[in-house]
């Protein structure tokens, strides 16, 4: 079964073996296990980039599979941050408070700690007490256990409610971004209980680590790239098999999928579900690597971004995701890291810093006009398979639906 | 004959105009009806009526040996206890391949769990190569079946409703933009099929309905005008007035 799992999907076995060379190379010209060619910050960089891979990689089921355009990935991202972010600032906190009332003449009381601990951690907001949402921010397995709860609860009571009202296409997509700007907004107020626009901070120092951060950094790459390999893989799965076909099906045409006797609703909550899941994952790993989570990072135009990467990659191709998340989120980095010289056309200096966001609508349009298919449709040109021509008409009715110029021969 | 489905005294109404009017219609096990009418007679709404996609505003739709109410049921639950449709225009999956398709509408647990870790055994296999030799695609079923003819997708939309085990086939218009031998072959797939379990027909065309050779409801205006043979309804004076005579 394994085997032929990899047989039918020979780009999965590709997929892998770039991957763990990349992360072998990355390893090997780092600081803390190599040469040093590469800088502590770029691993990161690296590393970062490979978890916003593994979203585009929940973006590509939810969308280029099964339709549906959310708007919305990132608000389950930056929960997912949030949630880690959570633990790892409660238990560092508590380090330090511990060893500075180690030396107080009278050993402090469990309750003086946590007072202590909330202090540290909600003075910028004018607070010392630990909202309700921290309950368990004390326990490392129920804090992990909540980066895949909250995400999933929350995609779960969402996705119960738009899909059970049959609300598709564009409308839906206006929901998903209402619902990632309401919690953006409300993460924003300090009564969220999360520090406000102050967010959390200091999450590269994991509690209890002597290590520097050149090692961290590259402890991350390996997860991250561990996170991708097996989502990449969990994905493969899914589609690969009839539930890729019920998906791909309701993508088409949710209605002709209906008449054959599956719930769309129960398939299409479960996909959202799960890619919110996934998300979660991501976002738990990206943010420490990243230092600090704050409410702008689940702003409305980061879900928009992973559409865009998506779109540029390839739409409906597991591997056109991660290439189009990785191209488009390390070229952005360079472009507005101010390392891209400017241009000087005498009366006008174009500053790309600026004009990186032109730039990145410009190709969007570009490719989504002249090569449907992506960066990921070059592929088809080594493997010599064309569109096939369907005189303008798509797949299937739905918005969704795979354009002509999207299929594969 | 024990009645199948049984529609009694239902209404619809689109924006004030009534698409259908106290209708009724019954049909038993392994029996084949065509339903003819002009445009707007209400043949379509009468089949989203009974596959759940319409909810009328009056009436009854009752089902099986149990009497349920498919009213109080959706699209997919509809289907699932034995409700087959076909459309008007062929709607296939065009990006996934015939055996895909087949798969699909092979009758198997529906739910999303069941779904994902189901792989094809012998049999399921045994049964789409079955199918799809019936509906003459055997050697079509790694094409991807937005390359199959026009005839193609209308008999790969009639294998997928067979590979669903219907007891009840709703057909619209399965004629509809087909040569004459296709013709043909489509006849003879009903005809089979209507031996096992029951089929609705509906369709335009007389010379299609004379061969198919069963009983004829006719529609006009959202409700029955006339049952019976195909010669018996041609002769009724209502019909001629309404439908054939022009």
């Amino acid at each position: 079964m394994r085997r032929s799992f990899i047989f039918r999907n020979p780009s999965v076995l590709i997929f892998l073996a770039a991957l763990a060379i990349f992360t072998l190379a990355i390893t090997l010209l780092s600081e803390a296990y190599g040469t040093a060619f590469i800088s502590t910050s770029f691993v990161k960089t690296l590393g970062k980039t490979l978890c916003l891979c593994l979203i585009a990689i929940a973006m590509d089921l939810v969308w280029g599979y099964c339709g549906i355009l959310s708007l919305g990935h990132f608000a389950f991202f930056g929960l997912g941050g949030y949630m880690v972010g959570m633990w790892l600032m409660y238990a560092r906190t508590e380090l330090i408070v511990a060893q500075s009332m180690a030396n107080a003449a009278i050993p402090p009381t469990e309750q003086e700690i946590v007072d202590a601990i909330g202090t540290q951690i909600f003075g910028v907001v004018g607070s010392s007490e630990f909202p309700a949402v921290w309950a368990f921010a004390d326990s490392f397995a129920l804090q992990m256990l909540l980066v895949i709860l909250v995400p999933g609860i929350l995609a779960l009571v969402f996705g119960w409610l738009a899909f059970r009202s049959r609300v598709t296409g564009v409308y839906l997509s206006i929901l998903t971004q209402a619902m990632t700007l309401a919690l953006s907004l409300y993460l924003f107020q300090n009564e969220s209980g999360l520090r406000g626009n102050n967010g959390l901070s200091g999450l590269q120092n994991l509690p209890g680590v002597q290590a520097s951060q050149a090692f961290v950094s590259v402890w991350f790459l390996w997860a991250s790239a561990l996170a991708l390999g097996l989502g990449y893989l969990f994905a493969a799965w899914i589609v690969s098999g009839k539930f890729g076909s019920v998906i791909r099906g309701i993508r088409d045409d949710e209605a002709r999928v209906r008449f054959l006797g599956y719930s769309v609703e129960g398939y299409k909550l479960f996909i959202f579900t799960v890619t919110a899941i996934i998300a979660g994952i991501a976002g738990a790993l990206y943010y420490p690597q990243a230092g600090i989570i704050n409410p702008g990072e689940i702003a409305p135009i980061a879900s928009i971004y992973l559409a865009v990467w998506v779109a540029i990659g390839g739409r409906g191709r597991l591997y056109g995701a991660v290439i189009g998340a990785a191209v488009v989120s390390l070229v952005s980095t360079w472009f507005t890291g101010g390392m891209v010289p400017s241009v000087n056309l005498g009366f006008y200096r174009i500053d790309w810093v600026d004009w990186w966001l032109v730039l990145l609508g410009l190709s969007f349009v570009l490719v989504t006009l002249l090569a449907p298919k992506g960066i990921g449709g070059l592929f088809d040109l080594i493997t010599d398979r064309l569109a096939p021509n369907r005189h303008g008409s798509d797949y299937g009715p739905d918005k969704g639906s795979l354009q002509e110029g999207e299929g594969r021969g | 004959m024990s009645t199948l489905l049984e529609v009694s005294g239902v209404s619809v109404t689109f924006d004030g105009y009534r698409a259908i009017r106290n209708l009724s219609f019954q049909i038993g096990e392994a029996e084949m009806r065509a339903i003819i009418g002009p445009n707007g007679a209400g043949k379509t709404t009468f089949m989203d009526i009974v596959t759940g996609k319409t909810k009328p505003d009056e009436g009854r739709v009752i089902w099986g040996e149990k009497s349920v109410n498919l009213l109080r049921m959706n699209e997919a639950r509809i289907a699932q206890i034995g409700i087959g449709r076909k459309f008007q225009r062929p709607t296939v999956f065009e990006d996934q391949t015939v055996y895909a398709n087949l798969l699909m509408a092979v009758k198997n647990k529906r739910s999303p769990f069941s779904v994902l870790v189901y792989r094809p055994d012998f049999k399921d296999r045994g049964r789409v190569e079955e199918l799809a030799s019936e509906i003459g695609l055997q050697d079509e079923l790694s094409r991807k079946s937005g390359e199959l003819s026009h005839g193609q997708k209308q008999w790969l939309e009639i294998g997928m409703l067979l590979a669903q085990e219907p007891r009840l086939l709703l057909v619209d218009e399965p004629a509809a933009g087909m040569t004459l031998a296709e013709r043909e072959h489509t006849t003879d797939l009903l005809v089979e099929a209507a031996k096992t379990r029951a089929v609705v027909v509906v369709e335009h065309d007389m010379e299609f309905v004379r061969r198919l050779n069963c009983k004829v409801t006719v529609l006009h205006e959202g409700s029955v005008l006339a049952e019976g043979s195909l010669d018996h309804v041609t002769k009724n004076q209502e019909v001629i007035d309404v439908y054939l005579g022009r």
